[in-house]
């Protein structure tokens, strides 16, 4: 791949692919109107699994958040990379010349927006379902925010994947969850320190407070932001 | 085997360079064959020394002979089998060294590594059953050894997907890497978490064993032991890897050449009652506009 491009341009495609994204899902609704109803009927279905028990519901909650952030992380990105499925979009996005770095973040970016998106209501779902409440918003926001990025790359690397396969709908969640198990794990103890909620059966593990997990959700987000940025382009060409 | 000199050809032709099936040299059947009995002696030894010379320990008994095979099969899986994933994976990514030798080397150390997660779980288990009470508890180091056995069985359905041999070798060496990051979490994660499980017994960080004599000894074997049976299985899984590829090919070109005779005696045939010089001059052409349509 000839190297003509210079740095600002990676950031110009990634905005360009990502606004592509964008503005797909806001004339198809695909994620507003399938995977976020998706996500909710993921908490009631635990609210119906573990009982009205609200004690219950409020200790599982910060786990349950994020099972269902999971969960819908997967829909999002197989949603992403369906977009360029048919008619040769993927070619048509080879051949356009773009970066693939610049493609990478610019997926990367949408699905990040959306399930940023989708964090916020199921996050208010939390609050009102469950009934926890919210000690530190920021420490919430935050958790968030740095665990967002590191699923968005994740997914964008697996959904490349696997895109172009005849079984990827089955094939990615199988790639992708044990991936991001450290996400579900440092996300769910952030939020149980940010919630205020009781460790459950965690033990001892919450000697440190919130800070470690943020670093592991910041050292995700770094390494497979950089993975994506440095291999994309081979799997590109896999297709 | 020699890596490919010319890479940029790979992105329109797939590398089929060195796909042929070579015999190994004399000498590499003798290391192999050397490995293979050493393998086998190292791990008749252990077995002998770890069940009946070494004593049974003051507080957990003859369980600890477990420690004699606990431990060396988890560093292959954890450490030798994903080190020979992921740096056979970066050779085949960077240009300069890519070679299907590289695949296969990947695909074969997986595949046995594989196996070996498999016996580290079991083992622990069996040994965390009298121990703590338990078959499973989620310790973070059980936990973690689960899921990268679950990212090693995703590496292998993805080698199963029916896909051509260049972009199977291309996903499968992005995914290798990705999974092997995993590896340091493993590593790491018995200092994160608070845990039930033992702490390294001879690869502390200052290399002084906490456990003497004999049962040391036992214990430095079993992991030389293992690695041989390792290093042996890949070099047999990678001989077998490589004939699959021929036979693949050779199956490639018998149906190639099946359908060309099939064409040229079906054009052979409707021309019989014909001159029969016609009948061969359009049975020789059959093949070769096949052959350029085909390839």
């Amino acid at each position: 791949m000839p190297t003509m491009t210079t740095e600002p341009s990676v950031w110009r495609d990634a905005w360009v692919v990502s606004a592509k994204d964008l503005r797909i899902e806001m004339r198809s609704r695909v994620v507003m109107n399938q995977v976020l109803p998706f996500g909710l009927l993921v908490l009631v279905l635990f609210a119906l699994a573990l009982g009205p028990g609200r004690q219950t519901l409020i200790g599982a909650a910060p786990g349950l958040f994020w099972v269902a952030v999971l969960f819908s992380s997967v829909l999002a990105v197989q949603r992403s990379f369906s977009l360029e499925s048919s008619d040769g979009a993927r070619d048509g996005l080879r051949l356009a010349g773009l970066d693939p770095a610049g493609v990478f973040l610019g997926k990367a970016g949408a699905v990040a927006a959306q399930l940023g998106a989708l964090e916020v209501v199921l996050g208010a779902g939390v609050v009102v379902l469950y009934g926890a409440d919210v000690r530190s918003l920021l420490g919430l926001v935050a958790a968030c925010l740095v665990a967002t990025v590191g699923l968005a790359a994740a997914g964008t690397i697996y959904g490349a994947l696997a895109a172009g396969l005849r079984v990827r709908e089955t094939l990615l969640p199988f790639l992708l969850l044990p991936v991001v198990a450290p996400v579900l794990l440092a996300g769910t103890r952030a939020w149980q320190a940010a919630l205020g909620s009781p460790p459950g059966a965690a033990g001892g593990a919450s000697t440190g407070g919130g800070d470690p997990w943020m670093g592991v959700l910041v050292v995700f987000a770094l390494v497979y932001v950089s993975l994506g940025v440095l291999l994309y382009g081979y799997l590109e060409e896999a297709a | 085997m020699s890596g490919m000199p010319d890479v940029t050809a790979g992105e329109t032709q797939p590398a089929m360079g060195d796909r042929g099936l070579r015999p190994w040299s004399e000498r590499t059947v003798w290391v192999v064959r050397i490995l293979g009995i050493a393998s086998l002696v190292g791990v008749a030894a252990t077995v002998w020394l770890g069940l009946w010379v070494t004593p049974p320990d003051r507080v957990q008994g003859n369980l600890v002979r477990l420690v004699y095979v606990h431990p060396a099969v988890a560093w292959i899986a954890l450490y030798v089998a994903f080190g020979t994933v992921g740096v056979a994976s970066v050779l085949w990514l960077w240009p300069r060294t890519r070679s299907s030798f590289f695949d296969r080397l990947a695909a074969s150390a997986m595949e046995i590594g594989t196996v070996f997660t498999g016996l580290t779980l079991v083992t622990g288990s069996i040994w965390g059953k009298p121990t703590w009470g338990v078959w499973w508890a989620w310790d973070a180091r059980l936990t973690s050894t689960a899921l990268l056995f679950v990212l090693q069985l995703g590496y292998l359905a993805l080698r199963r997907v029916p896909s051509d041999p260049e972009s199977r070798a291309r996903r499968s060496a992005v995914a290798a890497l990705v999974a092997a990051l995993d590896v340091p979490i493993v590593h790491f994660s018995v200092l994160w978490w608070r845990t039930l499980h033992q702490k390294a017994t001879v690869l502390t960080p200052t290399l002084s064993p906490k456990i003497h004599g004999i049962m040391a000894w036992t214990l430095l074997l079993g992991f030389v032991a293992f690695t041989l049976v390792f290093f042996w299985m890949l070099a047999v899984r990678m001989r077998s890897a490589s004939i699959e590829d021929y036979l693949d090919d050779e199956g490639m070109d018998a149906a190639l050449e099946e359908r060309w005779a099939e064409g040229s005696s079906i054009a052979a045939e409707s021309e019989e009652p014909a001159a029969a010089p016609v009948g061969t001059l359009v049975g020789a052409g059959m093949p070769a506009t096949v052959k350029g349509g085909e390839l």
